[in-house]
């Protein structure tokens, strides 16, 4: 259940460059804390996002531990027509997590 | 996809165990997250773009002055890149000389991307300069950095 | 050999122990602050921006939370159609039934219980800060206005008294600080005057959204004193004291801090 949060403008002009921002809930565990017992807590990360325009990787990213809790990201893509913008991430397991928004090109 | 992410890393807890020598068995013990150096950020750029020259500019990078807590430190990469099939920003990538690992992220950009701009939030573990690497189109490699302060919060809770 | 009566000696020892607060230590009302004001520029930016800000995927959470029915249970929008704007900024209240004052998590595991049927949830957990985050941010911008009369009165007397009592290994108060010492630096940081209207709050040191009773039991560590268990009546009385010390001041939930 991580919450995600997109900011992703409704309309663009052909051409224009638009800013993106996408927040996702995840604690990023970073495998160099300890518990209250003094236990290792083991590396929990995302270690991989891609933004999908029409399908089409537009930007996407390798985290490492070094990226903070929350991941969060702000890029840039070029409103080439109108579609689907697709937000995804991945974790060190596989486990996968999306959200899309729509765009419109005039 | 190539995994790039996993060898940098165990490469250098094998090195800091030979260095250590002796001590390597209180290290097995209770590992420490033993911090890189910029030996570490060399190797990480090494494995990521061979011996290509790294020349300085066309990077901006932005960090807090002093950050505010270095759980979160608000981060920004600028490439001066007219951003067209000719000429783009392949990568970027970030290297910290002061974290247990040196490398940060690594950002897959290309010519869809508009501006090779790039805001996210990292985690340092001290003082230290955050360099980033941008490769470009052509293959030719520029570099930035940004200094920043981590300091110490007020009531540690322990 | 004269004797003091031990009844003076018990007298002068309850008044060098029990706090009694000076009005010209309390914080000026003209001199309030938020905890917005003592970040770093970079920090209010992050605040500022609900898509930078994680606190709101919280808020995101809670309003999915209010808005669905669990197992035949109502839900809370069911009675709460219009929403609850500004009642954050009025608590901790008294609740009327019981008598007891609640703070907002009280107050939500109240409701579950007395008319959803449902069981309280536990601090910290996912759903009670999605809640009260949701709950907290539907009064952001609105001014604290608590009531300390009344059945109240005595709450606000406990949380005024833990408030200005020293303890903890370090011997100090939450006064010395936040009332005589804000502005002042501690190490790297700028000490705030300490206010809770921020609260449920992201703070970067838990790289995680949290409650003000987490931040009070971090105060506690923090002049090592043993902190209390969540939702300690010392402490909903403190969150009552807090509140009515910030009177006037704009909520901010989720604020980010550090």
């Amino acid at each position: 259940m991580a919450s995600i949060r997109l900011s992703v403008p409704q309309t663009a002009r052909k051409g224009e460059v638009i800013e993106l921002k996408a927040l996702i809930q995840h604690p990023m565990e970073s495998g160099y804390r300890r518990g209250s017992r003094g236990e290792q807590i083991p590396r929990n990360i995302i270690t991989r996002f891609e933004c999908l325009y029409d399908g089409e990787i537009v930007f996407s990213a390798d985290f490492h531990p070094a990226i903070a809790a929350d991941p969060f990201l702000t890029f840039y893509t070029r409103a080439v027509r109108s579609g689907t913008l697709a937000f995804r991430w991945t974790d060190q397991h596989g486990e996968m997590w999306s959200d899309t928004a729509a765009l419109t090109v005039t | 996809m190539p995994d790039h992410r996993a060898q940098p890393e165990t490469i250098f807890s094998r090195r800091a165990l030979i260095r250590l020598g002796a001590g390597s068995m209180l290290i097995a013990a209770t590992p420490l997250p033993a911090f890189a150096t910029p030996d570490d950020v060399k190797a990480a750029q090494q494995e990521l773009f061979g011996s290509r020259v790294i020349r300085e500019g066309r990077v901006t990078l932005k960090l807090p002055a002093i950050a505010e807590n270095g759980y979160s430190v608000p981060f920004s990469v600028e490439v001066d890149s007219t951003m067209t099939a000719d000429d783009h920003v392949r990568q970027i990538a970030i290297f910290s000389p002061r974290n247990p690992i040196a490398n940060v992220a690594l950002f897959q950009l290309g010519p869809r991307a508009g501006r090779a701009a790039v805001a996210t939030r990292i985690r340092l573990g001290g003082t230290q300069a955050v360099q980033a690497v941008a490769e470009m189109n052509d293959g030719s490699l520029w570099s930035g950095s940004a200094q920043t302060v981590v300091t110490l919060a007020a009531c540690v809770v322990l | 050999m004269k004797r003091r009566s031990p009844a003076l000696a018990i007298a002068a020892l309850l008044a060098a122990c029990t706090p009694s607060p000076t009005t010209d230590a309390d914080l000026p009302a003209a001199d309030i602050q938020s905890g917005y004001a003592f970040l770093t520029a970079e920090t209010q930016a992050m605040q500022n921006d609900s898509f930078a800000n994680p606190g709101f995927l919280w808020v995101d959470l809670g309003s999915d939370l209010f808005e669905s029915a669990a197992d035949g249970a109502p839900s809370c929008v069911s009675c709460h159609s219009e929403g609850l704007a500004g009642v954050a900024a009025t608590y901790p209240a008294i609740d009327e039934a019981s008598g007891d004052l609640l703070n907002v998590e009280g107050r939500i595991n109240r409701c579950r219980i007395r008319h959803q049927n449902l069981p309280a949830l536990a601090y910290e957990g996912g759903e009670l800060l999605a809640l009260t985050a949701f709950i907290a941010n539907q009064s952001a911008g609105t001014p604290i206005s608590v009531s300390t009369t009344g059945a109240s009165a005595s709450h606000y007397r406990n949380g005024r008294d833990y408030f200005y009592t020293r303890r903890g290994q370090f011997n100090l108060s939450c006064h010395q600080c936040h009332d005589q010492n804000w502005g002042k630096r501690l190490r790297g940081d700028t000490i705030s005057q300490g206010h809770g209207n921020g609260f449920p709050a992201y703070r970067l040191e838990w790289q995680t959204l949290g409650s003000l009773q987490r931040r009070i039991r971090d105060c506690d560590s923090g002049v090592r004193a043993e902190p209390k268990a969540f939702g300690d009546p010392a402490y909903i009385d403190l969150e009552l004291y807090l509140s009515s010390r910030a009177s006037g001041l704009e909520m901010e939930s989720p604020a980010i801090r550090r």
